[in-house]
């Protein structure tokens, strides 16, 4: 079974998915760093997303990597606009009812989209949907090794503009002391926002990177969105890093666990991970201790 | 009634008062079509939805059999009554389906051919025998379908148990022909009634036969990525991987064993598998050659299946088991009716439960039911060789010897 020709492709396989969670996570990540909330409504509005392509694939003939300039900002703009009128109004200065106010975007969302658009479950295909790219011997499909770099790119773009831009100072001074970030004349409420519109933008890039080697249902958020609470909680609550290594770990335990235990099983290292980290360093791998 | 028989007089004495043959009958025809009154017949199957292209040309077959049989002159015994398609959309949902059956119900339809997927053959069987609505099941291979004592339902064709001990025992023929040199078996089936039916039959039977199950693997539906199935696979090295799902899956299973290089000594599918699809052998020649499949298909020596795939093809439409099960399906309701006389539904029930047709062009021999399952319905093996779909088991319909093992 250890032969290395059949390890190193599930590896390589792993890493490709890894960084699309990664891209998911690091959404999730921004947003509690920033805002203090864990977004439930993430895996929802990924669907939302994935829906998104799969029209502007089947309406308009739009190739998913060609969406992106229409997805991300697209994206953006939803969740500037939940976070200001919906999400942020529904708080009341208090996290717990964020919580609450996610949870049920979750339900409108899922079954809005189940009366709108059914539970069938839905595919493209693109002219490169089955072909495979030679990585040393390894065959990988194509839609995933562009994931695999466009994910890291926008990862790479997110981490310049955080570390870089105004509003990435702006972001992060917000994460670091609310209040004292108002005193400095920061508009809170804008960056708040800003957070939750550049966490869900990163779910309209993801969602071109996947449908072209996945599909679309209602339902598809919920996987997802329990990958993406493990990795954040693996690299550290609100750490860029700590998102990026944490899908990439949890990509390549997902795709090794499936070649050994099966496609059905594969996915329990991933709770072992999740319950071990919670035991043994709760505050995950690059997480501070509060 | 009285106006049935007296028409039929009527007709009889008028048809032998026309003098000129040909001219006569289209006149005949003209007439009793405008008379006798239509009878309906449901066409159910899932035209959208997760199967729609499969329910598409079950409804395409079903209605080529409806237009032949009234150009034809209709039913005879009933003053050549036309038949009138009732068209329903099951949408790939058992419950969609059930609901069909109730607006077929009260559209007044005399018989339901349909519908297609085992899951929503169970469901729509089930409502059309409140109503006592004879359902001919095209395709449902689960066997539940035809076990729960329903007088209405009748299977024309073979029930999934019937076809994998077919399977098994076939391959073992092909295998004992080249001097046994396959040992381990490697099972991947989809997660439905359908897949997982079929690998625990195969699961608990091939073992007897001498070969060891390495692995039985499920997926999902829709599968979009088989790398790590396909990676297990390289790990274990089966000597023949038997798929048993739907025509997608299979499809990016064998396209990635393909781009892997792992080479089994033959893949040998049980139902769904493309060895018995035009499209894939078309449109993906390379992947296809030399796959097995176990499936419907029709005696390829008799000359009206080799007629009717020539008129299917002329109109640009693939000849799969989905056409030709419903076009057979009608033409056996037809033959009933006919002899019912009648366009009653208790009527009809009791003609096909004693039908004996023998006009159609499966290798199932003239239909006998028991329970509503047809006695004679088997499966053949098929192999794509040179681009073309040939039967190579049994001996008795073969066309070609099975290549086996198969040497890419």
């Amino acid at each position: 079974m250890l032969e290395l020709s059949i390890l190193f492709p599930s590896i390589l396989n792993g890493l490709t998915t890894g960084a699309v969670y990664a891209l998911i996570a690091l959404g999730l990540t921004l947003i509690y760093g920033v805002l203090h909330i864990i977004n439930f409504a993430h895996g929802a509005v990924l669907m939302i997303a994935l829906y998104g392509v799969f029209f502007l694939n089947a309406k308009l003939g739009l190739d998913p990597y060609a969406a992106l300039p229409v997805m991300v900002p697209g994206m953006f703009a939803l969740g500037y606009a939940l976070q200001r009128f919906v999400i942020g109004r529904a708080s009341h200065g208090k996290d717990e009812n964020i919580l609450l106010a996610t949870l049920g975007l979750t339900l409108v969302l899922e079954n809005f989209a189940l009366y709108a658009w059914r539970s069938d479950t839905r595919t493209i295909e693109t002219p490169y949907t089955f072909s495979t790219v030679d990585v040393a011997g390894a065959m990988i499909s194509t839609p995933k090794v562009v994931a695999f770099f466009g994910a890291l790119a926008a990862t790479a773009i997110l981490l310049a503009f955080i570390a870089r831009s105004d509003l990435g100072r702006a972001i992060r001074a917000v994460a670091r002391e609310r209040q004292g970030a108002k005193l400095v004349g920061i508009d809170v409420e804008h960056v708040f926002a800003m957070s939750f519109g550049i966490g869900l933008a990163c779910l309209g890039a993801a969602a071109c990177f996947l449908l072209p080697a996945y599909y679309v249902n209602p339902q598809v958020g919920n996987g997802f969105v329990l990958i993406a609470f493990t990795i954040v909680v693996l690299g550290g609550m609100g750490s860029f890093a700590g998102a990026l290594l944490g899908g990439f770990i949890i990509g390549v335990v997902e795709s090794v666990g499936g070649l050994w235990l099966g496609e059905s099983l594969g996915q329990i290292g991933i709770f072992v991970i999740f319950i071990a980290i919670l035991l043994f360093r709760p505050q995950g791998i690059f997480g501070a201790r509060t | 009634m009285i106006i049935q028989q007296r028409r039929r007089k009527f007709l009889k004495q008028s048809a032998g008062l026309s003098a000129a043959a040909a001219a006569g009958t289209f006149g005949f025809q003209g007439i009793a079509g405008a008379q006798a009154a239509p009878i309906k017949v449901g066409v159910l199957h899932p035209v959208t939805g997760f199967v729609a292209y499969s329910g598409q040309l079950c409804r395409f077959g079903a209605q080529l059999a409806i237009d032949e049989i009234n150009a034809a002159g209709g039913i005879k015994s009933m003053g050549g009554a036309k038949l009138e398609a009732v068209l329903g959309d099951a949408q790939s949902k058992p419950e969609v389906g059930v609901s069909e059956v109730e607006k077929m119900n009260e559209a007044g339809v005399s018989a339901i051919v349909g519908s297609y997927a085992s899951a929503i053959c169970l469901a729509t069987t089930q409502a059309a025998a409140k109503y006592d609505i004879p359902h001919l099941v095209d395709v449902g291979v689960a066997d539940q379908i035809v076990e729960r004592g329903l007088k209405n339902t009748f299977r024309f064709g073979p029930g999934y148990k019937v076809i994998t001990e077919a399977a098994i025992n076939d391959l073992h023929i092909m295998n004992t022909l080249a001097r046994k040199p396959a040992k381990t078996v490697m099972v991947i089936h989809e997660e439905s009634l359908f897949g997982t039916g079929t690998a625990n039959l195969l699961a608990s039977q091939l073992p007897g036969m001498g070969y060891q199950v390495l692995e039985v693997v499920k997926h999902a539906n829709p599968t979009r990525d088989f790398s790590n199935i396909v990676l297990r696979m390289k790990a274990l090295n089966p000597d023949i991987v038997i798929p048993a799902n739907y025509y997608n899956e299979y499809v990016l299973l064998v396209r990635t064993m393909k781009q892997q290089n792992v080479r089994p000594m033959a893949i040998y599918s049980v139902l769904g598998g493309a060895a018995s699809s035009f499209k894939f052998v078309k449109e993906l020649p390379d992947v296809a050659n030399g796959v097995i499949d176990c499936n419907h298909w029709y005696d390829p020596k008799d000359k009206r299946a080799i007629a009717l795939r020539r008129k299917v093809e002329k109109i640009n439409q693939f000849f799969t088991y989905e056409v030709y099960l419903n076009y057979q399906s009608v033409y056996l309701l037809a033959d009933a009716i006919e002899r019912a006389g009648s366009a009653k539904r208790e009527a009809i029930i009791d003609a096909l439960a004693s039908s004996s047709w023998n006009k159609h062009f499966m290798p199932y021999g003239p239909t006998r039911f028991v329970n509503g399952q047809n006695q004679g319905a088997q499966p053949l093996v098929l192999q794509v060789l040179k681009g073309d779909i040939r039967v190579v088991l049994p001996n008795s319909y073969a066309e070609s010897e099975p290549v086996f093992p198969w040497k890419a």
